[in-house]
């Protein structure tokens, strides 16, 4: 459903086995010797106003997955549909035109903020340069509200990214992906890098923009906790695949996964009554570079039984919106 | 078991612009008792960490231990000379830090660092010492731990790499392990799997530990007592089921508020996009702190002394002490007060 109960005939963004490899280079002469297969072969599709988390650990593919749709870097492989169109297919000048519409969040809030620019000239650049408004004098009235909207005095537009704390800075990285009003903001670890009094209130501020501007998030995050606050439904990633998609409510109620499984049980939850027997998992990662054969858990899987050495499972509807890969999930 | 540790009033300084002191520590007051653990809670520039490197006398310049008491089984570390404090370092005290790769030397081998600390304190020759690294890299659970002794850090995941550091850390049978932010760069499952060894040793060993760490959940998963520090001072400090039941402290109050919990139920269908209770504002900058109490611009419960007044580390109660205005009155007097449990 889209915004208002009104039901949407196409997903706003529609990635379909996306792929993307990484050469490994080696020797005197970089020599590539093999790749990287750090998204391999994801498909999911987010809708209008709606907010999907990709979750997962170092090197699950979530961040290049995130990159690859906003192509800040290329796929090697696949389709990425945004409002309609064919994103990898669009010349340059088109896609500018349509990253009005595509806008991202960075996890650093000290590195994504240019230090030589005001506050007030960093919000207003996306409306400087897609001319919006009919002048330079609406624009900075404009660029005021976002910064109030944000929670920032608009009285400190003249101030520098390095006087502000982390979290008013993230808050100035939220004003300028909001300021044209897009469809889609993509959000890479927004608030990993706060602290934990700060990340509270840009987690309330996300969700309150959510309710106004009836934009829709692509949240990449490796916190399960914030997630469950935050999004409608979440894919659980692991060695660049999804293996497992839910919505919200059903990921954290009926997990099927055992890598899912095995994530919830290890967050430490804030409750020193709460009793743990056994350890979530053993063993490290694999490096995505030479998966394992078969299930690419199935190193460290809890529940590995025989086939899943030798077969890769699909990823395969299990109930109505409820996804997941593994050998052992009825129906899977 | 009595105490092993007694920092008593510690307060450290470093210079500020303009001829300023910053209280990086001020007056602080922690005990670690023997063998059980101590999780010491901040935010970022709490003081949390120099706090640990002024335990070893380790400050980094320009800053400076101003005043104050560090009793390590009664001895004060504070008025030792520098050659009786090297005894300490690594074999008394020992301690391990958030970032595994920078704390690991990339062109000697695992198994040798680990060596190094028996062989400096003269507790073993080299060839005894390299065995013993290998019976301490599988006690933190390295598989393969014969081979594995001779791998460079570059050779090891980031998991591996903080067992290393455990196991260097070990290797002298410290009676105190003061651990900042141990897992902070780990993935979960494998942050789940070092708190879990951390635990284990802490038990077979009778292990001491202090923990550092911005994690309520890793925190209360693993500690005894919990000290909370905020702004250079301790405002709390509690057995672990007490501080998570009945936080004294509106800054605790406001971070347990502010964590969301992934097993509480998610609620009706549609009910989605809950709002946290976060704490306004953002943690203060040493340099501008403000007057009275630190926490008061932050503070829900702030009363008229708050901004005039520094609230006082005081008892509360059994086993408990806090720094706030609404169990002390600014002449120290008790104010009545019962945890939230027990009304």
């Amino acid at each position: 459903m889209g915004p208002g109960g009104v039901p949407v005939s196409a997903p706003l963004l529609e990635v379909r086995d996306l792929e993307k490899r990484f050469p490994v280079r080696r020797g005197l002469f970089s020599r590539i010797s093999g790749w990287v297969r750090a998204v391999d072969g994801v498909s999911f599709s987010v809708n209008a106003g709606e907010t999907l988390a990709l979750v997962g650990e170092s090197g699950s593919g979530k961040t290049t997955t995130g990159r690859c749709i906003l192509r800040l870097i290329e796929p090697t492989k696949g389709g990425v549909r945004f409002d309609g169109q064919d994103l990898l297919a669009l010349p340059p000048a088109p896609m500018r035109r349509m990253r009005r519409h595509l806008q991202v969040i960075f996890q650093d809030p000290y590195g994504s903020l240019n230090p030589r620019m005001t506050i007030g000239s960093i919000v207003r650049e996306p409306l400087d340069i897609h001319r919006i408004g009919s002048s330079r004098a609406e624009r900075v009235a404009m660029a005021d509200r976002l910064l109030e909207r944000v929670g920032l005095d608009p009285a400190m537009r003249r101030r520098y990214p390095h006087e502000f704390s982390g979290g008013q800075r993230q808050r100035i990285g939220v004003a300028r992906a909001i300021a044209l009003r897009p469809k889609l903001i993509v959000a890479d670890e927004p608030v990993s890098a706060l602290d934990v009094s700060v990340q509270a209130q840009v987690i309330n501020l996300l969700i309150d923009l959510q309710e106004e501007y009836r934009c829709a998030y692509l949240i990449i995050a490796h916190d399960l906790a914030l997630v469950e606050r935050i999004a409608d439904r979440v894919a659980v990633m692991y060695l660049g695949r999804i293996v497992e998609l839910a919505t919200t409510a059903e990921l954290f109620r009926n997990p099927l996964h055992p890598y899912t499984r095995a994530l919830l049980q290890a967050i430490p939850v804030p409750d020193p009554e709460r009793v743990r027997d056994k350890a979530a998992l053993e063993g490290d990662p694999p490096s995505p570079a030479d998966p394992p054969p078969g299930c690419r858990f199935h190193t460290r899987c809890p529940v590995v039984v025989d086939v899943c050495k030798r077969v890769d499972p699909p990823l395969v509807e299990v109930a109505p919106g409820h996804w997941a890969a593994c050998h052992l999930v009825p129906g899977g | 078991m009595g105490a092993l540790l007694e920092v008593r009033d510690l307060s450290i300084h470093f210079p500020g612009a303009g001829g300023t002191v910053l209280r990086a520590a001020d007056r602080i007051s922690l005990t670690v008792e023997q063998g059980s653990t101590l999780g010491l809670v901040g935010e970022s520039g709490c003081g949390k960490s120099v706090t640990a490197l002024a335990l070893l006398r380790l400050v980094p310049e320009p800053g400076r231990i101003a005043g104050g008491r560090i009793l390590f089984r009664g001895s004060d570390l504070l008025t030792l000379p520098e050659k009786e404090m090297r005894r300490y370092r690594g074999r008394q005290i020992a301690l391990i830090f958030q970032e595994p790769t920078a704390a690991l030397n990339p062109v000697l081998s695992v198994g040798y660092q680990i060596a190094e600390g028996l062989i400096v304190h003269g507790l073993m020759k080299k060839r005894e010492a390299m065995a013993e690294a290998v019976r301490l890299m599988a006690m933190v659970r390295i598989p393969d731990a014969e081979h594995r002794v001779r791998d460079y850090p570059h050779q090891m995941s980031g998991g591996m790499r903080q067992r290393v550091l455990i196991a260097m850390a070990l290797a002298c049978r410290p009676a105190l392990l003061v651990a900042d932010e141990p897992t902070t760069s780990l993935d979960v499952t494998i942050q789940d799997e070092v708190l879990r060894l951390l635990r284990r040793l802490k038990d077979e060993l009778g292990l001491s530990l202090l923990l550092i760490s911005h994690n309520l959940g890793v925190i209360a998963e693993t500690a005894d007592r919990v000290a909370v520090m905020y702004a250079g001072r301790i405002v709390e400090e509690a057995p672990v089921r007490d501080l998570f039941r009945a936080p004294a402290h509106p800054y605790t109050r406001g971070l347990l508020r502010s964590v969301p919990r992934p097993t509480e139920s998610s609620g009706p269908p549609g009910a989605r996009r809950r709002r946290l209770q976060a704490i306004e504002g953002s943690v203060p900058d040493l340099a501008r702190l403000p007057p009275g109490c630190a926490f008061h611009p932050r503070c829900a419960e702030r009363l008229p002394e708050c901004p005039a007044h520094e609230p006082l580390d005081l008892p509360l109660g059994e086993g408990r002490r806090v720094t706030c205005f609404l169990h002390h009155d600014p002449e120290g007097r008790p104010r009545d007060w019962a945890p939230a449990g027990s009304r």
